[in-house]
């Protein structure tokens, strides 16, 4: 029994957080937001060198080796900084299915593919898009909405039914097919799309039976990896409002004196570490494999991604009208925070599957 | 990072799991708190747990302890947890006073007094809380003096657990009435049966009386009773109080394991179908499980670095709030029967639970004043008056 990271882990850490500290300050937040992509694409080579797109991919294609505990440091970090571009999309969404292929894990490990998840069951409803075989080809047909990252990835993994079944197929993008539109989203460091195929060519990855169990892998994935980004940004919204809490002086002095102010910080930080205990246990089960996986995402979760808007909420409130202004950089921290919450199914919906594991077995 | 086990806290953990299947006296099952019935057994089944090696799992082992790391002790309380079983009577001797004798006693108090402790042979209690000091325990009033080569101690303590069942007391008292409230604070060893103590139990909200109240009037304390310097008291409450914080937090978890188990049971049996009470349920396994993966990190942090972190204040601050909940959804779901005080089934489990739970707020440090320690020791704001 040891719930520690190892001294590699914590370099790890260390490195990813000073680096994004330098390339992605707070202060360059709202430039990136509000550029044409939203993101800075210059990043995606360096996010490779460093070894973050490989982190868990086998060392023969070109990868780390290493588990989803040291993605997961990745994931904190990233959200600590509010970073925008398609990595939860590539390691958390994708990779499950471009597993099944060594060729685009190399790709994935280089820096060479971004990737998402085209899926219309990504938000319960059932897949949109139909595959039919033409030859040794496969065609899509159909449409897919909210699409994270839809906008600016190499390929797109489609959850598409075909004759037997619900398979994952691989889309890559090219000459501007399938058609993307990228949607106004309300969080502007990861916008949404809808991809449309139109018989567009794609490639078979996994087969109907094995896609069942490469889709719940890919969830649990999805959701522990939110519930470690949500953990990054309410570490930040939290260390926001201390910062302005310490130098803001009302009444001759800092408001952080006063005890409605100061014990609404301290119930943030509380939150903050059960959701940070919650997800690191999460991460952990899926690097194991462990029984508990599916129950322990759901759980770090739909905790970490309440805990992380109280956390926003809470540094707004206490930051008083400047935290309410869009130049105040807050409000997209809050803005993903709710990005977060809203990813796959609301926290009553996770919760009742909690409560049928507890109460109906 | 590993979650599991080792070989060697399995095997501790097997042996102990067979071993409380065998020993728990029927009497102490289920067990709900030092009330009733349940007290005349106490001291019989902290000798069963001494004599089988389960008393100072953790201290030092040439004072008798068995000098294991952390974990064992968050195992073994994980274990009387998962065995509804209760701890050692003398967790005030094992867990605070215990450790600050090993760091400020003398020899000869050491050997006097550490392995009674362990044994189960003299039960402690706690001397801080006074009537007029309950947070701002540097305030205490108690009279502490030094008259020819004796203390006389004249005061009042509040809020004292075991005070009623113990041998000896830890008390912090006032050798001068200097205006440095901290520098005037003396640190003794009180024998509860010398004359002029008096206890009288407090009859709590639950009607149960678990805490006491303590007179001192005129009590004379040998001077070699002293521990650490005459006004040098602050500094041993230091010790005392940090240790209250080691592995502190799985003894809550455990509690709320089994608070979150017969919740479950009883939301099964009463109201399964019921969706607000399904997703009331699920929260508050939930939470049990960020306690407890919270405990594991700060179980880590502790075995890395020796000293406990901030999480202690958090496990303790969040436990109670969610006994709280929990024991009032239990008696929501109950209805009107919960308000029946007879029996002693669910409905009569619950209402006293629930009633108890009141507590959790305020004792060993109100939810405020863990809020202040959270906002000026970890966030480093400013001191808040």
């Amino acid at each position: 029994m040891d719930f520690s990271f190892s001294p590699e882990q914590d370099q790890l850490r260390a490195q990813a957080r000073s680096f994004l500290e330098k390339r992605y300050p707070v202060a360059r937040l709202a430039e990136i937001a509000t550029s044409e992509d939203g993101w800075d694409r210059a990043s995606w080579p360096e996010l490779a060198r460093l070894g973050w797109t490989g982190a868990s991919i086998p060392e023969a294609q070109g990868g780390a080796g290493l588990s989803f505990v040291e993605e997961a440091i990745v994931f904190e970090e990233l959200g600590r900084a509010l970073y925008s571009g398609p990595y939860f999309s590539t390691v958390a969404l994708a990779l499950p299915a471009l597993a099944c292929a060594p060729d685009l894990l190399a790709r994935v490990a280089s820096g060479a593919l971004t990737a998402t998840l085209a899926s219309a069951a990504a938000n319960g409803s059932v897949a949109a898009v139909a595959a039919r075989r033409a030859g040794d080809r496969w065609l899509l047909r159909g449409e897919t909405d909210l699409v994270p990252d839809a906008g600016w990835v190499d390929a797109f993994v489609v959850q598409a039914r075909g004759s037997d079944g619900i398979g994952l197929y691989l889309a890559e993008r090219h000459d501007a097919r399938p058609q993307v539109n990228v949607l106004d989203t309300v969080d502007a460091t990861r916008r949404l799309g809808r991809v449309t195929f139109a018989d567009d060519d794609a490639r078979l990855l996994a087969a109907p039976p094995a896609a069942a169990k490469i889709i719940a892998a890919t969830r649990r994935r999805a959701l522990a990896a939110l519930a470690l980004e949500a953990v990054g940004i309410a570490s930040q919204a939290l260390a926001l409002g201390v910062e302005h809490a310490k130098s803001r002086e009302q009444f001759g002095r800092p408001i952080g004196a006063y005890q409605a102010v100061s014990h609404k910080l301290a119930d943030t930080y509380v939150e903050t570490e059960l959701g940070r205990s919650l997800a690191y246990w999460a991460a952990w089960c899926i690097a194991e494999d462990d029984g508990q996986a599916e129950l322990a995402a759901s759980a770090a979760k739909t905790y970490a991604a309440e805990a992380a808007v109280a956390a926003c909420e809470r540094a707004i409130q206490v930051h008083g009208g400047m935290g309410f202004t869009w130049d105040h950089p807050l409000h997209r921290y809050y803005k993903r925070a709710l990005w977060i919450e809203s990813f796959d199914r609301s926290g009553a919906a996770h919760r009742a599957e909690i409560a049928h594991v507890l109460l109906d077995g | 990072m590993d979650l599991r086990d080792g070989p060697e806290e399995a095997a501790f953990r097997a042996t102990l799991r067979t071993w409380l299947e065998a020993n728990v006296p029927s009497g102490l099952r289920g067990f709900r708190g030092w009330t009733g019935p349940a007290l005349a057994l106490g001291r019989e089944w902290s000798k069963r747990l001494a004599q089988a090696g389960y008393a100072g799992l953790t201290w030092p082992k040439e004072y008798g302890g068995a000098g294991r790391p952390w974990r064992y002790q968050a195992v073994y309380l994980e274990e009387l947890a998962r065995a509804e079983a209760p701890q050692h009577l003398g967790v005030i001797g094992l867990g605070m006073a215990g450790p600050t004798i090993i760091a400020h006693g003398r020899p000869d108090q050491k050997t006097r007094y550490l392995a009674k402790i362990l044994s189960a042979e003299d039960i402690w209690c706690q001397g801080f809380s006074e009537p007029g000091s309950g947070s701002d325990l540097a305030s205490v009033r108690t009279r502490v003096e030094l008259v020819g080569d004796r203390f006389v101690v004249n005061g009042q303590k509040v809020w004292s657990s075991y005070a009623h069942v113990a041998d000896r007391c830890i008390l912090l008292g006032r050798s001068t009435t200097a205006s440095e409230k901290h520098e005037g604070l003396t640190y003794l060893i009180v024998d509860m049966k010398s004359p002029g103590v008096e206890v009288r139990p407090l009859r709590q909200i639950t009607g149960e009386a678990e805490f006491n109240e303590i007179f001192f009037t005129d009590v004379a304390v040998p001077k070699e009773n002293l521990l650490g310097e005459v006004g040098g008291g602050w500094r041993v409450a230091m010790t005392t109080l940090s240790h209250e914080r080691g592995t502190f937090g799985f003894a809550l978890a455990g509690a709320l394991d089994v608070a979150v188990r017969r919740l479950v049971a009883l939301a099964r049996e009463r109201a399964g179908t019921d969706a607000l009470v399904r997703d009331r349920v699920a929260r508050e396994w939930i939470d049990l499980q960020a306690l407890r993966y919270t405990n594991y990190r700060a179980l880590a942090r502790l075995e890395h670095t020796g000293v406990p972190g901030p999480e202690g204040s958090v496990a303790k601050l969040r436990w109670s709030e969610a006994n709280q909940r929990l024991t009032k959804l239990a008696i929501e779901i109950i209805g009107q029967e919960a308000q029946v005080a007879d029996g002693d089934g669910a409905p009569a489990y619950w209402r006293y639970q629930q009633l108890r739970s009141r507590g959790n707020t305020i004792e060993a440090g109100t939810s405020e004043i863990l809020r202040n320690i959270i906002a000026e020791r970890v966030l480093g704001l400013p001191r808040s008056r």
